[in-house]
């Protein structure tokens, strides 16, 4: 790595550069003129392959002109832009700024359409479909990588299109989760819970809540442990508790995994799950329209 | 060495210039068959290409080629993107067209048809309007600044922009609707990149046709120069001929006219010629076989009393055997002429089918990557797939979605009409995203290969396009 970042690469830049301006000046300067040998047929009285002579077909003017035109070209702009080694040219062009640039304009002729949309609350937007296509857009742009094209999520990514939000279905909650991402964490619980009989009995008290299969025996001895414990977070009825993003377990919705084996795993390592901040990336108004259409998923 | 040897004087050496600035050519005008000739494909040509962006095809420009909106309207027909194979196939089309065109007439293509021949005649004939022949033009040309001479230059300026502008608008027309465009010139209205476009072809006419004329040709036209490689001596050109020509001479009444040949050495076809070469001096790489020396030389062989054809269109081996027209025909059918012929036929006959049978729409079938496999209620195991559907049509359709390939293989979509089909808008491209199903269990794990089938309702084509399907392993 060193060796880009001593002096001895730009100035070599800077030599190759310059020099191959200066050279080819030089070049156009030197083939300006020729000493041949004057013969009457207008040939040079070079003969190669029996028959082939050379003549003097001059450059036009107007083509020599390009080429200083090129020389001159290259110099302003060599002026202008970075191009000379750490020299930072006279406009103070770097790519960041441009692109900088270009997002503010590309945001600034979508405005008015946004501005429409965000001036209409979420459920009438989420009827819209202009606004609709361009939450789909956005959201399979941004969102499908996780959560699916279809919103249904896969293991470790939820379903939007159920009913069962961890952090709120509401529009302001989903555009507050947008908005700055999420972080639910779910401490491994083994050494609270237990030795591994108690953190089966837990498991397959958790099992009973929603239904599942289970061993009842299993769940009745499970039960203490849970009001005790788990319900910190899940609730004594294992509903769950949206302000911390503790997933209801009474639904049958197993985002990490259905089944007893499942189950006892994340009892044993917890679960840190995160969904990123957009703020940073959409403005307010393209968020709105994308709340618009993430909620309109499960509400229609 | 020998002593004479040694006595010659040694070749004398002298320094030139290898670069030189070009002279005007002024052209004198001329007339005649081949004249007029081109004069009927300037009027084909321009007609076409000034008036058909005005041409309307169902409620829409029947040629535009929308790149903003990705869609290209051809008369009856939308080409997407995807298409580009068509633009390739014209190319080639256009390429041997050229080179059996070359083969057969030489350089015909240069001499009548060109934009480059074609807007410089136009341009030409403004400028005979305005400053008069080509000795008024010269003496023009040789004339101090006087009022006079900024006037009349100024008017033909003046006259070639408003010209070249035309072009330049008529240009844009065939990539932004010209109807509108028109009405953007009108009140200045124009966005950025349509200025810009609009300025490039109007310069771009104006100093072409106005300023570069045969340099183009001589120094910039790449197919000029690979032409030669298509010649043959039964290659069409524009010859003189020397053994009825020569020995040339003026027909003064000094002078044996039985010991000269026909050429009277009047040099207007050097005068008329557009390249500023004498073709006397036989084929040259400047010649663009315009014929307008052709033109000349014939009217002043009638002046004189001669047979017309001192110089005229011809081939080597015609000029030498003395051929009739008949024998010069038949020596067109020959091997290069019939394979040039023989692939350009085949490749219209394809480019012609494959738009016959075209699909009135495109599929194309991506998997989800985020979501490998998942389950599903029911004990289903679901992949996810984004169908992008391209309607080709200028109609709405409503398209049914089939997957084959594996047992008991189900699709499913939260983008379904009522009657259960994806509903496409007219020349709407959509993203659908669907799911597919299979019960769980029943396939062992790894990818299995399946196939989307998709049917039009309105059309009942069927497009199908390959696609896989991924089982977990446990």
């Amino acid at each position: 790595m060193n060796d880009f970042i001593n002096d001895f690469w730009p100035t070599l830049i800077v030599v190759i550069s310059l020099g191959g301006i200066l050279g080819c000046a030089l070049l156009l300067w030197k083939t300006s003129k020729t000493k041949v040998t004057k013969s009457k047929d207008g040939t040079s009285g070079h003969v190669w392959d029996e028959d082939l002579k050379e003549m003097n077909n001059p450059l036009p003017l107007w083509w020599v002109r390009l080429f200083v035109i090129t020389i001159v070209f290259g110099l302003v702009y060599l002026s202008l832009y970075p191009g000379l080694g750490r020299y930072d040219g006279q406009l103070g062009w770097t790519k960041n700024k441009q692109y900088d640039k270009e997002i503010a304009e590309a945001n600034k002729a979508l405005e008015p359409i946004y501005a429409k949309y965000a001036a209409m609350s979420i459920e009438d937007l989420s009827k819209n479909e202009d606004a609709k296509g361009i939450g789909q857009r956005l959201f399979l742009n941004n969102c499908a990588q996780c959560h699916g094209s279809d919103a249904r999520g896969t293991r470790g990514f939820p379903n939007l299109t159920d009913h069962d939000w961890l952090y709120g279905g509401s529009p302001e909650k989903i555009k507050e989760t947008i908005t700055n991402g999420r972080m639910g964490v779910m401490p491994p619980m083994a050494a609270a819970v237990g030795n591994e009989e108690d953190i089966k009995n837990v498991a397959n008290y958790v099992l009973s809540l929603s239904n599942s299969q289970h061993d009842v025996k299993r769940a009745e001895l499970g039960k203490t442990k849970f009001t005790t414990i788990c319900a910190a977070c899940h609730g004594a009825d294992g509903k769950g508790n949206q302000l911390v993003g503790a997933p209801n377990l009474t639904d049958n919705i197993w985002l990490h995994g259905a089944g007893e084996a499942n189950i006892i795993k994340r009892i044993h390592e917890g679960k840190t799950n995160q969904m990123p901040a957009w703020q940073a990336k959409f403005t307010p108004e393209q968020i709105h329209v994308l709340t618009s259409y993430v909620w309109g998923m499960s509400n229609h | 060495m020998s002593l004479s040897q040694l006595n010659r004087p040694l070749p004398k050496e002298e320094v030139i210039s290898l670069y030189k600035s070009q002279g005007k050519i002024q052209p004198r005008g001329v007339e005649g068959y081949f004249s007029k000739l081109r004069w009927l494909m300037v009027w084909l040509t321009q007609i076409y290409f000034y008036g058909m962006p005005w041409l309307q095809w169902g409620g829409r420009q029947a040629l535009l080629f929308d790149l903003d909106g990705k869609r290209f309207y051809i008369y009856g027909l939308v080409l997407y993107p995807q298409d580009l194979i068509y633009l390739t196939a014209i190319l080639i089309i256009s390429a041997l067209s050229l080179f059996l065109f070359t083969a057969v007439a030489g350089r015909l293509w240069c001499g009548f048809t060109c934009p480059q021949t074609v807007y410089t005649e136009i341009f030409m004939w403004i400028e005979s309007k305005i400053e008069g022949n080509h000795m008024t033009r010269k003496k023009l040309d040789d004339m101090p600044w006087t009022p006079k001479k900024f006037g009349i230059r100024s008017s033909k300026h003046f006259v070639w922009l408003l010209f070249a502008f035309w072009t330049g608008f008529t240009f844009v027309g065939y990539f932004t609707p010209i109807r509108d465009l028109f009405i953007e010139v009108k009140y200045l209205s124009t966005g950025p990149w349509e200025t810009f476009w609009l300025c490039f072809y109007t310069f771009a006419t104006y100093g072409n046709a106005g300023f570069m004329r045969e340099q183009v040709c001589k120094y910039m036209c790449p197919y000029a120069r690979f032409q030669s490689a298509m010649f043959d001596k039964d290659t069409l050109i524009v010859s003189y001929d020397k053994e009825r020509g020569e020995p040339r001479g003026g027909r003064s009444s000094h002078v044996d006219h039985q010991a000269l040949g026909d050429c009277i050495d009047c040099h207007i076809c050097v005068q008329v010629c557009p390249t500023g070469i004498d073709i006397r001096e036989g084929l040259q790489y400047e010649c663009i076989s315009c014929g307008a020396c052709a033109d000349a030389c014939n009217s002043v062989m009638d002046k004189v009393g001669y047979a017309q054809g001192l110089i005229k269109f011809t081939t080597e081996n015609a000029l030498i055997n003395r051929w009739t027209k008949q024998e010069m025909i038949k020596r067109i059918f020959r091997v290069r002429v019939l394979i040039y012929g023989l692939v350009l036929t085949t490749i219209i006959g394809g480019v012609l089918w494959s738009l016959t049978f075209r699909n009135s729409f495109r599929i194309d079938v991506v998997r989800d990557r985020g979501v490998m496999a998942r389950l599903a209620d029911g004990g289903m195991l679901e992949n996810v797939y984004r169908l992008n559907i391209m309607n080709a049509l200028e109609e709405g359709q409503h398209y049914k979605i089939y997957v084959e390939g594996l047992n008991n293989i189900v699709v499913d979509s939260d983008n379904l009409e009522p009657n259960k089909t994806i509903a496409i808008k007219a020349t709407e491209s959509r993203w659908v995203p669907v799911r597919v199903q299979i019960p769980d269990g029943i396939e062992k794990s790894g990818s299995h290969k399946i196939m989307f089938r998709i049917e039009s309702e309105e059309t009942h084509e069927i497009v199908k396009e390959k696609s896989t399907f991924i089982v977990p392993r446990n």
